[in-house]
């Protein structure tokens, strides 16, 4: 099963996941915790999809199977013709690598290291040359608009340009959908809407992304809004109007303790 | 991950807390420094034992007469007069372990030939002395049992002596006056050397004893009894066969103490050399210790690290690192730790037993078997300590090490 990871373009008519009757317990010491009770869920190819909930909806954890960071308890998770579910931890591991980019409320990235050396991170736990490795790194740099930047330190970089950092390194494996729990939590509004729009580009260019997200002004940037609430699908509707980054960021004052040459 | 990205990761991280490494190896490098110099004194010390052993010759007895008793008053070994000649040809005769035996006396003095001068000792010894010794001559013969008997007024000089005596011709057929008796040179000895205590053994004239006893020193009896015991084995039998024969020969009651005293260099040597093998292995194991604590610190430094760098951890597995990867970086860490410290620790060890040597006068020898074990060693310690840290970090879950503050 894992030998066909590198064919991105495996699974039928363009469904990227397909998840059914979904459920994950956590046990608590005597207690079970249902944090997932049975949910289903389609999501395609090149959506934009904002996950939220308020906090203990079981918005973390399904991000988390779905990260292929967690197995579920029941049901079954298939991404791009692959049962998650059924994989060991080394194997999930490799689809984590290949086919998944994380971007993360608190950035994540390692202190002490260069901009270009975290992008190229992913790239160490496979195959690739030292020089394919470096020039795929750039490029992923090039795309959030960090070019100028690659040997700058995260401690050498604002929020928002440290969150970019995180969204080349996600990208630099050409995954099949990029994964973004809170990726705006930490920034001011500005940076925040600048962050989207490097999603919305992307997006654009094809790449999935689900984004789960508390703020519904965020969530208005998606094409698709599903809504978790004890555990379970409470709403999932299309934004037929999602809002423009771009064009939001040009209505924002400018806030001057804030350089941002986006 | 290919092996060189994770030496060098590894190499990155501990330069990271450059003093918090440096310190951790300071452990080990101390370690392999002290095994490593322990070793070399260990070896030093059991080289010149050996070194010593192998000038004596192992199968060698000396008997000495007792020490004199008289109103309870003990003067020194070898003051009485009760060793015979007669008692030294009934050793070879009576004693089956014996091989030979060669009775010894001394003389000193001033020894002239032509217009040079030189003061040395000299030995009476018997006809079979160069063969306990396991000596030669270089140029003419040793003298022979009838020369013994004749007290025949013959010498064999030490190298030492033929040199200062002789410059330009050879000293074989020569006459040299010894206290103004002349003596026919008809041997010079081959070069022993330095014995142990680093007295010049070839500053030495051997005569019949028979001609020293009546001609130089004009002491009845002998000094000493220089005997050979058959094989190494047959020692302890030799010197059994010889107390009884001495015991019965000098009428020495069942209570009474003996007479005469039997040195056994085997003895001597065995107890030296384990004495040293002793001192080695304490010595190492002391060194040893040292390692071990800085085994434990290196331990103590990963399992810190380990938890410092949790949010490291599931960085990486989250894009894609697999528990292996992490346990290879972890384990590579703890390795490279440890191995600069034991690269440090035999640079340090070779150059503190170097100065321990030139500033004790010590001998220390370093032996590719030190460094290779205290090498060994140390990537024995960086594997087994920096495992447990690295399995740690490689069975950490993913989630709960991404959200570790």
């Amino acid at each position: 099963m894992i030998h066909d990871l590198t064919l991105s373009s495996s699974g039928t008519n363009g469904t990227l996941i397909q998840i059914e009757h979904l459920t994950k317990v956590y046990k608590l010491g005597e207690v079970d915790v249902h944090a997932l009770r049975g949910i289903s869920v389609n999501v395609l190819r090149g959506e934009f999809v904002a996950i939220m909930g308020a906090s203990g909806s079981g918005k973390s954890t399904f991000m988390n199977i779905l990260g292929c960071l967690d197995t579920p308890t029941k049901g079954s998770y298939i991404l791009e013709g692959i049962d998650v579910g059924k994989l060991s931890r080394d194997e999930l591991a490799l689809i984590r690598n290949k086919k998944i980019g994380f971007v993360f409320q608190g950035f994540n990235l390692l202190s002490r290291t260069s901009a270009l050396e975290n992008v190229e991170l992913p790239l160490f736990y496979g195959p690739t040359s030292t020089k394919v490795r470096k020039e795929k790194a750039i490029k992923a740099l090039d795309k959030v608009g960090l070019g100028d930047r690659i040997h700058h330190y995260p401690n050498q970089l604002s929020g928002g340009q440290q969150q970019r950092v995180a969204i080349a390194r996600s990208l630099v494996n050409d995954p099949s959908i990029i994964l973004a729990d809170e990726p705006t939590g930490n920034l001011d509004s500005r940076t925040s809407v600048e962050v989207m729009d490097i999603f919305q580009e992307l997006n654009d260019n094809g790449i999935t992304i689900i984004l789960v997200t508390h703020e519904s002004d965020i969530a208005q940037f998606a094409k698709r809004h599903i809504v978790f609430q004890d555990g379970k699908i409470r709403a999932d509707k299309v934004n037929s109007k999602p809002k423009i980054a771009s064009e939001v960021i040009k209505e924002l004052p400018l806030i001057d303790d804030e350089e941002e040459a986006a | 991950m290919k092996i060189l990205n994770v030496i060098l990761s590894a190499f990155r991280a501990l330069r990271r807390n450059k003093m918090r490494s440096f310190l951790t190896m300071l452990g080990i490098i101390i370690g392999v420094a002290a095994v490593i110099a322990m070793l070399a004194i260990g070896q030093g010390a059991e080289y010149s034992v050996k070194e010593q052993i192998a000038a004596l010759g192992t199968n060698v007895l000396m008997v000495f007469p007792g020490a004199q008793q008289q109103a309870g008053v003990r003067t020194a070994a070898g003051s009485a007069t009760t060793l015979t000649e007669d008692d030294a040809l009934a050793i070879l005769k009576e004693c089956s372990a014996v091989q030979y035996i060669s009775p010894g006396a001394f003389a000193g003095g001033q020894v002239i030939a032509g217009n040079l001068n030189w003061s040395t000792s000299i030995q009476g010894v018997g006809s079979d002395y160069l063969e306990i010794r396991q000596w030669s001559v270089e140029y003419g013969e040793f003298f022979t049992d009838q020369d013994v008997k004749a007290a025949a007024k013959v010498c064999i000089l030490g190298k030492t002596v033929a040199d200062n005596l002789f410059r330009d011709i050879s000293p074989v057929d020569q006459t040299i006056r010894i206290r103004s008796v002349p003596f026919k040179v008809v041997g010079v000895l081959t070069k022993k050397g330095q014995n142990a205590m680093g007295q010049d053994q070839d500053d030495v004239i051997l005569s019949p004893y028979t001609t020293v006893i009546r001609r130089l020193s004009h002491w009845p009896n002998l000094r000493f009894v220089l005997v050979s015991a058959t094989s190494l084995d047959n020692i302890s039998t030799a010197q059994r066969q010889i107390t009884e024969l001495l015991r019965m020969r000098h009428k020495i009651q069942p209570f009474e103490a003996d007479d005469f005293t039997i040195r056994n260099q085997a003895d001597i040597a065995a107890t030296a050399t384990a004495t040293t093998e002793v001192l080695t292995i304490l010595l190492a194991s002391i060194a040893s210790v040292s390692l071990l604590v800085g085994g434990i610190g290196i331990m103590n430094i990963m399992l810190v690290s380990v938890t410092e760098r949790t949010r490291e951890i599931g960085i990486r597995m989250s894009i894609g690192a697999r528990a292996r990867d992490i346990l290879t970086q972890f384990l590579i860490e703890a390795l490279v730790l440890s191995l600069l410290g034991g690269i440090t620790g035999i640079i340090l060890g070779v150059a503190g037993s170097s100065v321990i040597s030139s500033i004790a006068k010590w001998p220390t020898i370093i032996t590719a078997f030190s460094i290779i074990l205290s090498f060994g060693f140390s990537i024995a310690i960086g594997i087994f300590f920096g495992f447990y840290p690295a399995r740690k970090a490689a069975m950490l879950n993913p989630i709960d090490a991404l959200r570790y503050e």
